[in-house]
C-alpha cells in the first residue's frame, strides 16, 4: 500500500433513543471529522460490538457479519444516559465487563445535572460525561481520551511481552492513525474461536 | 423576487421568536451545523424533533389517563420530551415541561393537566411559527440559511 497521506478518521459508536438527538449527535461528530456509527439502543449498540448480552446463547454470529464486526473498530462510545431497556449505565457496564470492550474510551450523554448519577458513572469507569444539548465545542474533548486509550493499550501489550520492545518508541502514543488499519491497538474483533462471551450476569453488583 | 428582503424578513422572524423566548442560543447551535453539504440541516433536525414530540406527547396524554395519579411514569415522560425541546432551543415549550414535572413532584394533578395543556399549545405555536420561518428561508434561496439573528 502506498504511503497514506490522510489519517483515517476515528470511529465513534453514539447511542441514543431519540430519533433528533442522534442526527444532532452524528452531525457535531462528522463536523468535528469524526466517522460515526449511530443504534438507538444499548442493545444494538452491544450487537454492532459484537457482544450478546443475552449470554445464554453463544455468539453464533452469520459469517458476513462477523467478517463485518472484524472490519469495524470502534474508537470511542458515547451514549445517553437515560434509554428505555439498557440505560446507558448499563451499557457502561457491559462494556466494563468485557475484556475485548473495555478499554474504548466511554462518554455518558445526559439532559439533568444529577450529581450522583455522574459520579455513579465515572466510577463505573466513563471518561466523560456531557451535559445535554451538546455543543460543537465538546468535540474537542473526545480525541484526547481515544489517544490516551490507544496509549494506555499499547504500554499493556509492550508489559505483557505482545510488542517487540527493541522495535517500539515511546512517541508511539501520539500515533497518527495513518497506521490504524493495521495497527494491534485498534479495536478490532477477533476471529470467532477468540470471541468475548459474557458470563452470565449475576454478579453481585451494585446497580 | 427580492431574495434579500425575503433573507431580511427571515432574519427578523428569527429574531423575533428569540426576543419573545420561543427559541433559545441551543437553535443557532443547530442552525450553525449546517453547511454547503448539509444545507438543511437545521430544518430536517427541527421536522424530526416535532414528528417525534407529537409522538411524546401523544404518550402523554394516554398516561394521564391510563394511569391516574402515577406521577412518577407522567414525569419519566415528560423528561423525554423537555429533554428534545432543550436540544432544539425550545425555550417556551422546555419550560411548560418543566413546570409539568414540578406539578408531578408536587402531586398536585390539576397543575399537571393545566400544564400538559400550556405545553400542547407551545408545541403547536411554535411549530406553526417554525414552519412559516423555514418555508421563508426557502423561498429567499440557499445563500438564505444560518444568518445569526443579531443577538
Amino acid at each position: 500500500m502506498a504511503a497514506v497521506a490522510t489519517e483515517t478518521p476515528f470511529h465513534v459508536l453514539a447511542v441514543d433513543d431519540s430519533l433528533p438527538d442522534r442526527k444532532l449527535i452524528e452531525r457535531l461528530l462528522k463536523t468535528s471529522s469524526f466517522q460515526v456509527t449511530t443504534v438507538d439502543s444499548g442493545s444494538k449498540a452491544l450487537e454492532f460490538l459484537g457482544i450478546h448480552h443475552d449470554s445464554s446463547t453463544p455468539i453464533s454470529v452469520q459469517e458476513d457479519q462477523l467478517i463485518y464486526n472484524q472490519e469495524v473498530a470502534v474508537n470511542l462510545i458515547i451514549t445517553d444516559y437515560c434509554m428505555p431497556g439498557m440505560t446507558g449505565y448499563d451499557l457502561l457496564k457491559k462494556i466494563k465487563e468485557s475484556s475485548s470492550l473495555r478499554d474504548i474510551p466511554v462518554v455518558i450523554m445526559s439532559s439533568e445535572n444529577i450529581p450522583s448519577r455522574i459520579n455513579r458513572c465515572l466510577e463505573e469507569g466513563a471518561d466523560e460525561f456531557f451535559l445535554k444539548p451538546v455543543r460543537l465545542s465538546d468535540m474537542s474533548k473526545l480525541k484526547p481520551h481515544i489517544l490516551k486509550s490507544r496509549c494506555k493499550e499499547h504500554y499493556n501489550q509492550q508489559s505483557d511481552g505482545k510488542i517487540d520492545e527493541s522495535s517500539s518508541t515511546p512517541t508511539n502514543s501520539s500515533s497518527s492513525s495513518s497506521s490504524s488499519s493495521d495497527n494491534s491497538n485498534s479495536r478490532k474483533r477477533k476471529a470467532e474461536g477468540d470471541a468475548e462471551i459474557l458470563p452470565k450476569a449475576n454478579r453481585s453488583r451494585h446497580s | 423576487m427580492d431574495y434579500s428582503n425575503l433573507r431580511r424578513q427571515a432574519a427578523s422572524m428569527k429574531k423575533s421568536l428569540f426576543d419573545q423566548g420561543y427559541l433559545d442560543e441551543q437553535f443557532c447551535q443547530v442552525e450553525d451545523l449546517q453547511d454547503e453539504a448539509s444545507p438543511n440541516f437545521a430544518e430536517e433536525v427541527i421536522t424530526l424533533f416535532f414528528k417525534d414530540s407529537a409522538r411524546l406527547i401523544s404518550n402523554i396524554e394516554q398516561a394521564l389517563e391510563k394511569y391516574p395519579k402515577d406521577f412518577n411514569k407522567w414525569d419519566a415522560y415528560m423528561q423525554q420530551l423537555k429533554g428534545s425541546c432543550s436540544s432544539i432551543g425550545a425555550s417556551r415549550m422546555k419550560s411548560e415541561c418543566m413546570s409539568f414535572r414540578e406539578f408531578c413532584g408536587q402531586g398536585n394533578v390539576e397543575g399537571c393537566m393545566k400544564s400538559f395543556q400550556k405545553v400542547k399549545r407551545e408545541h403547536g405555536v411554535l411549530r406553526q411559527k417554525l414552519e412559516a420561518y423555514f418555508q421563508l428561508l426557502r423561498q429567499a434561496g440557499p445563500a438564505g440559511a444560518a444568518t445569526r439573528p443579531g443577538m
